[in-house]
């Protein structure tokens, strides 16, 4: 696959490149920077005046839900969807049916992204058999076969022994435990933020505290064993004290953030709309600023979407039985680029590292930057582009989101992996259909 | 002013205006049910459906009685025996019963919210018997209208409402009905019961019974509901009695002039001893005598009938 790039700006937070340059690909990888580059005859061009050039987008955090729920969602659309929302890479997590405890999983998850997928994808194993976090799944047989990370996420560990052996196994093969932090107790049945809107609302509340102890028993046990943890979706001002506070003591500690407890606030529970259900829930408008603040000064390591599909039975009765969660590839980009990075809240350098080359060195991936020699997987936004979210054109299965209607200006423009356009204009070239 | 929702659904989004159009259509109706044939045509050919998906006796019956004086067709979908328990959602259910034509769906439901997403969902009128932990609108009206019958007037009096805040929709209804009208409101239980932040509701928050119910104008006892023992909430029945329960003896306290109330049903022993329950204070089975009145005129103001009763 080759490919010339011409006359957009490159911005590379990795290398801390940031200028207008031409980037040639050849045969699949990243082959010059530079400025007025010539390609051999015949190779295809790609103008991107005007746009920017990036490396491609990783997202650390999606549920593909294959095996076992393809009515929500499969390898073939998630990575479509992916793909249309600008990204070259995502990290499956391991809540499927069966669980992905054991390799054959693996293997299923990994042979259909080669036969179907879009763009890379990247297997996540379970901490403990079927989730239930009594036994240790087989860990090194995960990592052996294509794992890239260990993480019960939707059932937080709760028995600190256990995650303690897992932490103190998998040490030798140098990959993250991703924890959702949530203390099961303190959440108990509740279904958004506890404080003045839940009380109000008449909805029982998950408290911030549930996600600080876990997130402090996290801390602690990285500490105890030296291995790395990773905290999902961190929502609470206090969890990102913990966080800022543990990296200066130098414990090996990562985080992430999704865009909707970067955008929204436990105000649009109001209305009840099972959209605005997630887990962690929408937080206060404190919470929402320090996740800001932590982001930009690097507390927080990288942008996560949580992409969650769920049919629409699932999501549209009352809302304590709706499922947790909303799907995010397709607008997590759009959403940023809008409302943080154009009033000036996120500098649009930051976002890209967040995207890029912090997701992948918390994940141990090749990919997160454009030198000579890296895969040529690369992300172009159009950051003019204005349009207004509209769940219909999804290519994700699932349409669980509350930002549909939202104008944004931005968007991403082409997708590239391997050198190969799998999206341009939300058109996904490639792939096969599911 | 006449009456322009189609729903009643919470005492949040009612104006002052709208609760005493509510409260002095009940006083009205009270005339009906004091009549020796108490049946009146104003709702002739208009249909009620009761569609409960909690067991309530009480509030089932007061609504069904309501419609029935006004010559309404009153039928009652209770969840239980229904396609609720064949894991027919909410929804789905709404969507059939919209199939038949109704004029009133009154629902109750476990789920806070459920009472909006069915008048989103229906046509017709909506009134809210009860969603989750939400809101409970009539009970609300028809505590207002007792106080008022009692006390001649509503603005300026103070209540203490004692018990299980975190779980009532009893208690946000009345919170947001008494402010409104002008009066203070005090909640009162062991910090376990009482949802945080209440105070933004614009009350004061008590953990001392006798502090909270000395020189009030009315008491409104809530239902414990016993399973919160087992989230440890409260250590024992006999010691939230103990502390929590209404008796002849925490009820020196209060003034010689006050109304004790409770939404029903009463654990006789727990939150409210006997003798009080049927003491010279208590208003309970007035506030049920008025729930009929309160839910006529409700049933009335939304069927849109045409005639006084």
């Amino acid at each position: 696959m080759n490919a010339l790039i011409r006359g957009g700006r490159v911005l590379d937070p990795a290398h801390d490149v940031d200028a207008v340059q031409d980037v040639l690909i050849q045969e699949g990888k990243i082959s010059r920077l530079g400025t007025g580059l010539r390609a051999p005859d015949g190779t295809p061009t790609i103008e991107a005046g005007g746009k920017v050039v990036c490396p491609g987008f990783i997202d650390a955090h999606v549920h593909l839900r294959e095996p076992g729920y393809e009515y929500k969602e499969t390898v073939a659309t998630g990575t479509k969807a992916a793909a249309a929302g600008g990204f070259t890479a995502v990290a499956c997590m391991a809540n499927t049916n069966p669980v992905n405890d054991n390799r054959s999983v693996t293997d299923y998850v990994l042979a259909k992204a080669r036969s179907e997928g879009v763009v890379r994808v990247y297997p996540i194993g379970a901490v403990s058999r079927g989730l239930e976090g009594k036994e240790l799944a087989e860990l090194a047989e995960l990592a052996e076969a294509g794992c890239v990370a260990f993480s019960d996420d939707g059932h937080p560990v709760m028995n600190s022994a256990l995650l303690r052996h897992a932490m103190e196994y998998t040490l030798p093969f140098g990959l993250p435990i991703i924890s959702h932090a949530e203390d099961a107790h303190l959440t108990g049945g509740g279904v958004m933020n506890e404080g003045a809107v839940s009380t109000e609302l008449g909805l029982a509340g998950r408290p911030s505290a549930a996600e600080e102890v876990m997130v402090a028993r996290d801390l602690c046990l990285a500490e105890l064993t030296g291995a790395h943890v990773h905290i999902a979706h961190i929502s609470t001002a206090g969890a990102v004290r913990l966080v800022r506070d543990a990296k200066a003591r130098g414990i090996r500690v990562t985080a992430e953030v999704t865009p909707h407890h970067l955008l929204l606030t436990e105000e649009a529970v109001r209305g009840y709309d099972p959209n605005t259900k997630m887990n962690p829930p929408l937080r206060t408008k404190r919470d929402r600023e320090a996740l800001v603040e932590a982001l930009a000064d690097g507390t927080i390591d990288c942008i996560a979407t949580d992409h969650a599909p769920h049919a629409v039975a699932e999501k549209e009765g009352d809302f304590d039985q709706a499922a947790f969660g909303i799907v995010g590839l397709e607008t997590a980009v759009s959403l940023l680029v809008d409302r943080l990075v154009r009033p000036g809240l996120l500098d649009l350098r930051t976002l890209v590292s967040r995207f890029t080359v912090g997701p992948a060195r918390l994940l141990n991936l090749r990919g997160g930057s454009l030198a000579p020699g890296a895969d040529a997987d690369i992300t172009i936004l159009d950051l003019e582009r204005r349009l207004t979210i509209d769940p219909r054109a999804f290519h994700s299965k699932s349409r669980n989101t509350p930002f549909g209607g939202w104008e944004v200006t931005g968007m991403p423009w082409m997708t590239l992996v391997g050198g190969r356009v799998v999206m341009w204009e939300r058109v996904i070239k490639g792939g096969v259909d599911a | 002013m006449g009456w322009t929702r189609k729903d009643l659904l919470t005492m949040q989004e009612l104006e002052p205006a709208e609760i005493g159009l509510i409260l002095d259509t009940a006083a009205s109706m009270k005339e009906i049910a004091a009549r020796e044939i108490k049946k009146v045509p104003t709702l002739r050919g208009r249909t009620v459906v009761n569609l409960f998906y909690e067991p309530s006796t009480r509030t089932r019956t007061s609504f069904e009685i309501a419609g029935k004086w006004l010559s309404a067709d009153v039928v009652n979908w209770s969840a239980p025996g229904s396609s609720a328990a064949k894991g027919e959602s909410l929804l789905d259910t709404a969507r059939n019963i919209a199939a038949m034509s109704p004029d009133v769906v009154v629902v109750r439901h476990g789920a806070a919210g459920a009472a909006a997403l069915l008048a989103k969902a229906l046509r017709c009128a909506v009134v809210n018997a009860g969603d989750g932990a939400h809101e409970h609108p009539t009970q609300a009206l028809l505590d207002l209208l007792t106080i008022r019958e009692k006390k001649g007037h509503l603005e300026g009096l103070s209540v203490a409402i004692v018990g299980d805040i975190a779980r009532s929709r009893v208690a946000r209804s009345n919170i947001h009905g008494m402010r409104k009208l002008g009066m203070t409101v005090t909640v009162a239980g062991p910090p376990t019961l009482i949802p945080p932040f209440v105070q933004e509701l614009g009350v004061k928050v008590s953990h001392r019974l006798e502090e909270a119910i000395a020189n009030v104008d009315v008491i409104m006892m809530l239902r414990l509901q016993q399973e919160r023992m087992m989230e440890a909430l409260i250590p024992s029945l006999r010691e939230y009695a103990r502390y929590w329960g209404l008796t002849p003896t925490s009820l020196g306290a209060a003034r010689q002039d006050v109304l004790i109330m409770h939404p029903g049903p009463v654990n006789r022993g727990i939150e409210i001893a006997p003798e009080v329950a049927d003491g010279p204070y208590s208003v309970i089975l007035d506030q049920v005598a008025n729930g009929v009145a309160v839910r006529m005129a409700v049933l009335f103001l939304l069927a849109g009938g045409k005639a006084q009763p």
